[in-house]
């Protein structure tokens, strides 16, 4: 994680990977799929969220 | 990146971006009341819901003749005439019938009909009611048909190229800073386009995802065409001659012997004789299977609406289980109640994508008239509209 490719790629590509896996594990089943497709889609929409609303201090 | 190539995709991204940017805001605006739509429908008491059964049917509901349910609707119309028929999965106690003047008819009459007792249970709004079908067609076609949903196809093909090129110039804006950094205390231009690069870089999969499902989407009338002319005309060859049908077989016999023909699925709709989806000679019996998957997939039977035997079934082509299982991915109606929400939020954060780089662009734009070239020493992190035209 410390190249400077993986500091600006890394993040985006975690969550681009997530948000893939949430869109197609809920195509292939139900239930628990859906499940699972709740919480790898909703990762990147809480960190959008948290970095949007947080404010650091100074 | 070169200066050079810097200025070439800064300038692909402002034009695909703004081209595109007002249509993109309407259909995430539209579309916003368009996932929630069952929703909207129950609150405004649009929604169908069957009859509950008396206790001693409830247990082993009866399934009612096709031709009896037909009956039933059509009692409401007589002088109409069936275009479809179809049932969801998970609601196997209703019949949507659609009755029109003809088969083609866009204003044509949905009748929700008791799949047990043959009864109409009522007859539904016309796309969910006047607000939801106002969001429907402005989503679609903007009212404006087939020119109107390819134009709208051509605007997601931009939308496809600015968020290629916006990732290629999330590289320069974000090598010094940390993962997810807004500014906010700098100046609001800072911080609406720090804004910007971060929801631009969480949804991105996202937005790619349902703006290339939705430029597919806008295909399915040609691609529903294509069809027709290839595959539906050669299973129909025998019949270039035929004199045009005048008794009609019985739809419930003609349904059971599609359903004999493929075990284990179930009818999902069936098209009657001159509708898109049949032939002037035919219905369309389209079954699909009870899975997440296999239900988004359907295999067309052929019936001879003389005879009720089967004429041809097959496989659908690639092209159109493209654009099934598209359907899905751009709706995001496959995951449950999660999934809804998600996809409500994510397409907030895209208007908000969309509204910031409008901004950052008008910024830019009176900020180079006023002659103002503040912030310049900030790190040379300007926005990127701005930067063509600063070194322009």
């Amino acid at each position: 994680m410390s190249s400077p490719f993986m500091k600006l790629w890394g993040m985006p590509i975690l969550l681009g990977i997530l948000t893939l896996a949430g869109l197609l594990s809920a195509l292939f089943g139900d239930g628990v799929w859906d499940a699972l497709s709740a919480v790898t889609l909703g990762v990147p929409v809480l960190v959008g969220a948290w970095c949007s609303l947080r404010r650091k201090p100074g | 990146m070169s200066t050079q190539s810097l200025r070439w995709w800064s300038w692909i991204h402002k034009w695909s971006s703004l081209v595109c940017t007002v249509f993109m805001l309407l259909l995430c605006l539209t579309g916003l009341p368009l996932i929630y739509h069952h929703e909207i429908g129950h609150l405004l008491g649009n929604d169908v819901e069957a009859p509950a059964l008396a206790a001693d049917m409830a247990s082993n509901p009866p399934r009612a003749n096709l031709d009896a349910v037909i009956a039933s609707a059509k009692t409401l119309y007589p002088n109409k005439i069936m275009m479809y028929m179809s049932q969801e999965l998970d609601e196997p106690a209703i019949w949507n019938v659609t009755l029109g003047d003809h088969p083609n008819d866009e204003h044509y009459k949905p009748i929700a009909v008791d799949a047990r007792t043959g009864k109409v249970i009522t007859e539904p709004a016309f796309e969910g009611g006047a607000f939801m079908s106002t969001m429907l067609r402005l989503h679609v076609d903007m009212f404006a048909g087939l020119p109107g949903m390819l134009f709208l196809g051509f605007m997601g093909l931009l939308l496809i190229v600015a968020i290629i090129s916006g990732v290629v110039l999330y590289a320069p804006f974000m090598r010094k800073l940390d993962f997810g950094t807004v500014r906010h205390e700098r100046s609001a231009r800072l911080k609406w386009l720090d804004m910007h690069n971060l929801l631009g870089i969480v949804t991105l999969v996202w937005a790619l995802v349902v703006g290339a499902t939705g430029v597919v989407n806008t295909l399915a009338d040609v691609l529903l065409k294509v069809w027709q002319a290839t595959e539906i005309a050669a299973m129909i060859e025998p019949y270039k001659d035929a004199k045009p049908l005048v008794t009609m077989a019985p739809v419930d016999a003609a349904v059971q012997t599609a359903m004999a023909a493929e075990p284990g699925m179930q009818v999902g709709f069936i098209a009657f004789p001159g509708t898109p989806f049949a032939t002037p000679h035919h219905y369309g019996v389209y079954m699909h299977g009870d899975q997440a998957f296999t239900s988004r997939l359907y295999k067309p039977v052929l019936i001879d609406a003389g005879n009720g035997t089967i004429t041809d079934r097959r496989e659908l082509p690639w092209y159109l289980t493209a654009l099934l299982v598209s359907q899905p991915l751009h709706f995001g109606d496959y995951g449950g109640g999660w999934m809804q929400f998600l996809w409500a939020v994510l397409d907030v954060a895209t208007i908000i994508v969309l509204g910031s780089g409008l901004y950052l662009w008008i910024k830019r734009g009176r900020k180079a008239k006023a002659g103002v070239k503040e912030e310049k020493a900030a790190a040379g992190l300007q926005p990127v509209l701005a930067r063509s035209g600063d070194q322009a």
